[in-house]
């Protein structure tokens, strides 16, 4: 026990204490953070995954910006329960362009990760108005002012822009044409925006067709959540052997 | 402070030196049970860093020693959940839906799995029991805008109603009667009369009213009011409306009307959900 008894030196020297606390949080980061750049199986290899498209990213940021995180989670873990009501369980892959990721850890409402085309516009513009005029056991508060609120996207090139920064992998025609492929997807002009973003949703999703309003592309944003991969052609591979 | 440190005379313990005006501080050892178990954890997670996933490595990670993962261990146990449901899934997946009504324990065992799908999916919008609500169909009376027959019912659950990420989805328009202008304000006013009478039971003959629905209408709906459902023409001669049937509500559906929209199932529910949920919803009240 005599080096039990060498530990009182770091502990009464406030150098040494310093220096150890220091290694060690080093050695933990490089051990954790280290392999994330080269480990080949943190991520599945999909197709599909995309960025958002620009009135998918604005109506993202209405998500966060209202804190719809603090009660639905945008994460399918793998097991039975989760499986059989949500759908398949969620991949990284699925939230690689996330930033930040949505996956969250607690749920007063239902996890939204494939939310994506269970319900119709209308029913998301009426949900997100008045929720108990459509689910009347519903607890999550009205948004009616999204309706309300004109949509503002002058920025929306810098916003692409700032994500490629971190690593999201817009082009530079996207970026150009980032209010284009906004005002396209919010109007309905969806084969100018598929090209760039498949599975894009749109149209008029407000019932509202003289604005794009915050709700055109919240709804535009949740209509696409967990639609992007073709389950029926994943296959797991090895990674599978690891998670 | 240095120095060997005394002995309380009282307790028999080591002092940690520091004293304040006379009150020394005793150092009483962590007690042995907590020592114990501490250094069980420590050799314990030297054990489950062997035993399961856990090092990242350059390229992958350690596997562990029990080969476990939670994807993997999921797949077995959905394995398991359907062998135990097999036979059922199995005849549900390969029998017609005529079949399934025909057999109780089948019809029985797609009525609870349906119930269970149609909670989570479906009352949302058309409410638990299919009671329905404004927009949403009842699906517990034997009105049916698209066929109320098992295979309609099952139609319409595989592709929806005007979702356009489906080819064979349910498509019918009706014309905005005012706001593409084929009829004036004021004919509008009389066909709105005519079919509010024709819902009453009573229709009101050789008025204006009548004379429009006959030419604008009748194709769809029926001459009658009797509907349509190979167009998703709904009966007008009753009182179940999906939009409300209040004068302002009828008149605004003539003027422009909106267009309900269902997802397309399919590939969000298998092929022996999609049965079940059909057989349910048959038997909601309404099935034909």
């Amino acid at each position: 026990m005599s080096l039990i008894k060498q530990h009182e030196k770091i502990e009464k020297n406030v150098l040494l204490l310093t220096l150890g606390i220091f290694l060690t949080i080093i050695i933990g980061g490089i051990v954790e953070i280290v392999p994330l750049f080269s480990i080949q199986n943190t991520i599945e290899k999909v197709d599909g995954v995309r960025p958002y498209s620009p009135l998918e990213l604005q109506g993202r940021n209405i998500y966060i910006r209202e804190g719809c995180y603090n009660c639905h989670s945008q994460m399918i873990r793998p097991f039975r329960d989760e499986v059989e009501r949500y759908g398949h369980y969620s991949l990284a892959a699925e939230s690689k362009y996330d930033h930040p990721f949505q996956w969250g850890s607690k749920r007063t409402g239902p996890d939204l990760a494939r939310v994506g085309g269970k319900y119709s516009n209308e029913w998301h513009t009426r949900h997100m108005i008045d929720p108990r005029s459509v689910v009347p056991e519903s607890i999550m508060p009205g948004y009616p002012h999204l309706i309300e609120t004109p949509l503002e996207y002058d920025d929306m090139a810098d916003h692409l822009r700032t994500l490629r920064i971190v690593g999201v992998p817009y082009t530079d025609d996207q970026i150009e044409n980032a209010v284009a492929h906004l005002e396209a997807q919010a109007n309905g002009d969806l084969d100018a925006v598929t090209e760039a973003y498949p599975k894009a949703v749109g149209g008029d999703l407000d019932g509202n067709p003289d604005m794009i309003t915050e709700m055109d592309a919240l709804v535009a944003y949740l209509q696409m959540l967990g639609t992007l991969v073709d389950f029926s052609e994943f296959d797991a591979g090895e990674a599978n052997a690891y998670r | 402070m240095a120095g060997t440190p005394e002995k309380d005379a009282i307790t028999g313990q080591h002092t940690t030196g520091h004293e304040w005006d006379g009150i020394r501080e005793l150092n009483t050892p962590l007690p042995k049970w907590w020592v114990y178990v501490f250094w069980a954890t420590v050799i314990f997670s030297i054990g489950y860093v062997f035993a399961y996933p856990a090092i990242p490595l350059t390229n992958s990670a350690t596997g562990g020693l029990l080969g476990y993962s939670s994807r993997a261990e999921l797949e077995t146990d959905l394995v398991a959940a359907r062998a135990e449901h097999a036979d059922k899934l199995e005849a549900i997946k390969t029998s017609s839906l005529d079949e399934i009504v025909a057999d109780t324990n089948l019809r029985n065992y797609a009525m609870a799995g349906g119930q269970v799908v149609f909670k989570e999916n479906c009352a949302p919008c058309h409410q638990s029991g299919g009671a329905g609500q404004f927009g949403y169909p009842t699906l517990a009376d034997d009105e049916w805008i698209w066929g109320g027959t098992l295979d309609e019912i099952y139609t319409t659950l595989q592709h929806g109603i005007r979702w356009d990420q489906d080819a064979d989805t349910r498509l019918s328009e009706m014309p905005a009667f005012g706001a593409m202008e084929i009829l004036s304000d004021s004919e509008i006013d009389a066909v709105t009369d005519y079919v509010v009478s024709l819902a009453s039971g009573n229709p009101e003959q050789g008025t204006e009213g009548a004379t429009l629905y006959e030419e604008q209408c009748a194709a769809c709906h029926g001459f009658e009011g009797e509907g349509q459902q190979v167009l998703g023409a709904p009966p007008l001669n009753n009182q179940l409306w999906l939009y409300s049937g209040d004068r302002d509500a009828v008149e605004a559906q003539i003027y422009e009307p909106k267009h309900g929209v269902m997802p397309a199932w399919g590939g969000r529910l298998d092929e022996e959900e999609i049965k079940q949920v059909t057989v349910y919803v048959h038997s909601l009240g309404g099935g034909q």
